[in-house]
């Protein structure tokens, strides 16, 4: 009993941590039709910079929301100067966020050594929570927590407020949004903010439970994949859906058969493709 | 066949008879080898990229898993090499029937990130799966092993044979080029709706691409499995798909010279910097972005544009 419990719960907070990595990657691939394969290698840096941060005993909150600025920042630069003139050059655009995400993965190597970097917890929430007399790490719930603002946020942000709409309208017609007045390259340049800054957010809050490390940006990317894939393309509730969805099987798979753990990740995903290869949100794409 | 297209392929032969004379120490001749063999393979990922239009981030699988099939069957199960290079060809082939099943429910983006997906997939399960692939440590093949007969442990003896696989495969994916299937392949390629409206059938068309790129990936890899006697992991890894990926954009996809020229850059670059500074995976990405920023169309297409312009 207590270990469905703890797996449950476990599950739910790795559901809350797959979202924040992968909302930014659906953001960006569902408005700007840009498959950022960079987007592991910026939650890594993110995990990095926290962890840097976090060193020099800064607060938190602070540390996690800098380097998601900091990052998102950098996910701005990548836009204008590389991925612009590549708008509608799919292979193009596949070759440079991943170059890009090579590039990030070396020089944080070069920078941070190889061996993992750990990010402590705000020690206030570091005590374990005791539900139905069992207990469990408090910042599981946290990051749950976290994750739940921020789809609401951003649910908010894009169905509810003018930002929101001009997106949309950019998404819908281009060429219509930029006859009504909108600024479309501008626009981008904001989503492209918003996702890498959920990127390195990321980063950060999953940091106390994956920490920083090595090739954690490739860990990371195929399962943004699966989530997106799973839930939708460009689909907000078809990726909070899919991760939770993942977290549980990851979760359980884990501990239920642990060599096969990352093959058995894949496997709702073919199984959704050969039902529904639209995702289970997802519209139909050209 | 007219003079030009003779003259072409004598210039092939050539070009490949002349390596070993010019550079004859074994050290060379291997990266020479290296170099024909990746051209094997990028040669089969274009039949996706170039003349199907399919973006594939998961051509590794085809390189990696064959020659997995080679290192176990010949070490764990003791096999004869004739009956196992048949056998990793047959699995290779067999997979990307498969894997082509379920990418080929989706085209474009979707198409590339389902590949991605499912490379990933082999390479997890080759490296968590320690009691079958050796995990990181990969599988190391004692000695290349003698094929009907023929001796391959020198350096040159195997360049010889990996010089006449990469000419039947040259050979028959210009033949696949000129065939009607090409024809047809490439209008699924431009013009899908099309080519279903005028009856043919675009899926099964695709799906046999996929199916022919699997089977000439699977041939280099078992070429890759006897060439480093080794197999770890990083066959099947995201970097090596990504490279494949870059040889064939580099020399120019949907051209029968590109991904050779991109396979021996790449192969010849990777050679050398490694060996002087250790900022290999920085350098890559680097290239990336070069080439497509500035040489978008590759290097073979580029060249022959350039040429053209000059007679005229």
């Amino acid at each position: 009993m207590q270990f469905w419990i703890v797996q449950s719960l476990n599950s739910l907070a790795m559901g809350g941590l797959l979202f924040l990595l992968s909302a930014g990657f659906s953001l960006i691939f569902g408005l700007l039709r840009i498959p950022n394969l960079a987007h592991g290698g910026l939650f890594m840096l993110g995990a990095y910079l926290g962890a840097t941060l976090l060193g020099g005993q800064m607060n938190f909150w602070l540390a996690a929301l800098l380097s998601g600025v900091a990052v998102g920042l950098l996910g701005v630069v990548l836009e204008a100067v590389l991925l612009r003139r590549l708008a509608g050059n799919e292979q193009g655009q596949v070759l440079v966020t991943l170059g890009v995400s090579f590039i990030i993965a070396d020089l944080c190597l070069m920078a941070f050594g190889g061996d993992p970097m750990p990010l402590g917890a705000p020690r206030s929430l570091r005590p374990p929570v005791f539900i139905g007399g069992f207990a469990f790490p408090g910042y599981r719930l946290v990051v749950l927590g976290c994750a739940l603002a921020v789809a609401v946020l951003l649910w908010l942000l894009l169905e509810r407020t003018r930002l929101g709409a001009m997106i949309r309208a950019g998404v819908d017609d281009r060429e219509m949004a930029r006859g009504v007045g909108i600024k479309v390259s501008r626009l981008f340049s904001a989503v492209f903010f918003l996702g890498a800054f959920l990127a390195g957010l990321g980063g950060v809050i999953g940091g106390p439970i994956l920490s920083a490390y090595p090739g954690l940006d490739a860990d990371m990317l195929p399962l943004a994949l699966v989530v997106v894939i799973l839930g939708g393309v460009g689909s907000l509730p078809g990726a909070l859906v899919g991760s939770f969805i993942i977290g549980a099987i990851y979760n359980f798979g884990s501990a239920l058969f642990p060599d096969f753990a990352y093959v058995v990740l894949f496997l709702p995903m073919v199984l959704v493709l050969v039902i529904k290869p639209t995702g289970l949100f997802g519209r139909v794409l050209r | 066949m007219n003079m030009r297209v003779i003259g072409g392929w004598l210039l092939v032969v050539l070009a490949l008879a002349a390596v070993p004379v010019a550079l004859p120490s074994a050290f060379y001749l291997g990266i020479a080898t290296h170099a024909l063999i990746f051209a094997i393979f990028a040669l089969s990922l274009n039949i996706l990229i170039g003349h199907a239009g399919m973006s594939s981030l998961g051509h590794a699988v085809y390189l990696g898993v064959p020659a997995y099939a080679v290192a176990w069957l010949t070490v764990q199960a003791g096999w004869q090499p004739v009956p196992t290079v048949i056998v990793a060809l047959l699995m290779g082939t067999a997979l990307s029937a498969l894997f082509g099943i379920l990418a080929l429910r989706a085209s474009g983006l979707g198409f590339l990130m389902i590949t991605l997906a499912l490379g990933q997939v082999m390479w997890g399960a080759a490296y968590r799966w320690v009691g079958l692939t050796g995990g990181d440590n990969g599988i190391r093949l004692p000695a290349r092993p003698a094929l009907l007969g023929f001796d391959l442990s020198s350096a040159l003896s195997f360049y010889v044979l990996v010089s006449i696989v990469l000419l039947i495969a040259l050979c028959s994916l210009w033949q696949f080029d000129r065939s009607a299937f090409g024809a047809c392949l490439r209008g699924t390629r431009d013009q899908p709706r099309r080519m279903s409206m005028l009856g043919h059938n675009v899926w099964l068309i695709r799906w046999a691409a996929f199916i022919t790129a699997g089977f000439w990936g699977s041939v280099a890899g078992v070429l890759y499995c006897f060439d480093y006697q080794f197999v770890s992991p990083q066959a099947l890894s995201l970097p090596q798909s990504a490279e494949a990926l870059l040889m064939v954009v580099l020399g120019g996809a949907g051209t029968l010279a590109g991904p050779v020229v991109g396979a021996i850059i790449i192969t010849v670059i990777k050679t050398v910097v490694s060996s002087y500074v250790d900022r290999w995976y920085s350098l890559l990405g680097l290239t990336f972005i070069v080439v497509v920023s500035v040489m978008p169309r590759g290097l073979v297409p580029g060249i022959a544009s350039w040429l053209r312009g000059k007679r005229a």
